[in-house]
């Protein structure tokens, strides 16, 4: 295929995809309304299962299987990540010196972490009720654990963070989310349907059947992840070079 | 209030844009995630805003400073040795 053909392809290409979103965009419900069909359809079917979170509902009920997907990749991405990162024949790795700490940086940072870990711990574990989830709550509560980095040093913040279990976690985490859905396709039928465990009271944290696992799984998944992937960063730039510090 | 958020959005990311070192882009990167959850959160989408917060003006610039960290070092130690 030569030079001329291939940009005629993607002319082509561009002008039918650029045809088609804008027929699409001209059938959009108008910006600001307060009625939308999928929302609605959206909200329904989440109240009538109990989960207070039509977020949560879209993500780990309606659109389990998409979510299925996302932590895939992100599982995926992390596998990736590890394997790349990893210590090459050539590299050495070098002790970091303690660091010394500017003292409000310390003590603001050793403030903050419990409260961020916390907050980070809330967010997941009320994912279906309020704002939040797995996602955000997991990644609120590794980035915490990293604020040790800044009020102490790199060593302290190895020694509380064992990068394999980590790891473990990671893929423990997946398989809970699919051994969740293989769950529910052995007892209702199909695969990640949410009618398998009672919904429970509207509400309440044990509300919206398998939500709440799932978010905790992907709660898990996600915080795992993200600890190894700046554990697997931080190695790279901090562990195989002489200086510290940030 | 979407307007302002918006115009926000555009300043922040046009920055980052023009700004040519990573390091800085980091930062303006950060910025933009701050004001991208801000704008999720005037047009009531809270929880797009959280994962924005944590991932856009957390993770993502906190990943690259240390990417551009690794990058520069064997730089700075040919430096040295001249």
């Amino acid at each position: 295929m030569n030079r001329r053909t291939r940009l005629w392809l993607v002319a082509v290409g561009g002008a039918g995809l650029a045809a088609l979103l804008v027929a699409a965009c001209l059938e959009l419900p108008d910006f600001g309304g307060d009625r939308h069909p999928y929302g609605d359809r959206a909200v329904h079917e989440s109240l009538a299962r109990h989960t207070a979170n039509t977020i949560a509902s879209v993500n780990f009920d309606q659109r389990a299987l998409d979510t299925l997907g996302e932590i895939s990749i992100l599982f995926a991405a992390v596998v990736g990540c590890v394997v790349l990162l990893r210590q090459t024949r050539d590299e050495h790795r070098a002790r970091p010196r303690p660091a010394d700490v500017a003292r409000p940086v310390r003590r603001y940072a050793l403030a903050v972490l419990p409260v961020a870990l916390l907050t980070g711990l809330y967010v997941i574990a009320h994912g279906q009720l309020s704002p939040g989830g797995g996602f955000q709550g997991g990644v609120a509560a590794a980035t915490a654990l990293h604020l040790l980095y800044l009020g102490a040093d790199y060593r302290t913040l190895e020694r509380i963070r064992p990068v394999g279990l980590y790891e473990v976690g990671d893929a423990l985490a997946v398989s809970a989310y699919l051994v969740t859905g293989l769950a529910c396709l052995i007892g209702a039928g199909s695969f990640l349907a949410n009618t398998l465990l009672p919904y429970g009271t509207f509400n309440t944290l044990s509300s919206g059947g398998t939500v709440p696992l799932l978010n905790a799984a992907v709660g898990m998944e996600v915080a795992c992840a993200v600890v190894v992937l700046l554990a697997r960063f931080l190695d790279q730039a901090v562990e195989i070079v002489e200086e510290n510090g940030t | 209030m979407i307007v302002v958020a918006l115009l926000l959005v555009a300043a922040c990311a046009t920055t980052a844009v023009l700004v040519r070192d990573p390091v800085h882009q980091a930062l303006v990167l950060a910025v933009l995630g701050t004001v991208l959850a801000v704008l999720f959160t005037v047009l009531q989408a809270p929880d797009v805003a959280l994962s924005q917060l944590a991932v856009g003006s957390a993770l993502t610039p906190l990943l690259m400073l240390l990417a551009v960290r690794k990058v520069k070092r064997p730089r700075r130690h040919k430096g040295d040795e001249r």
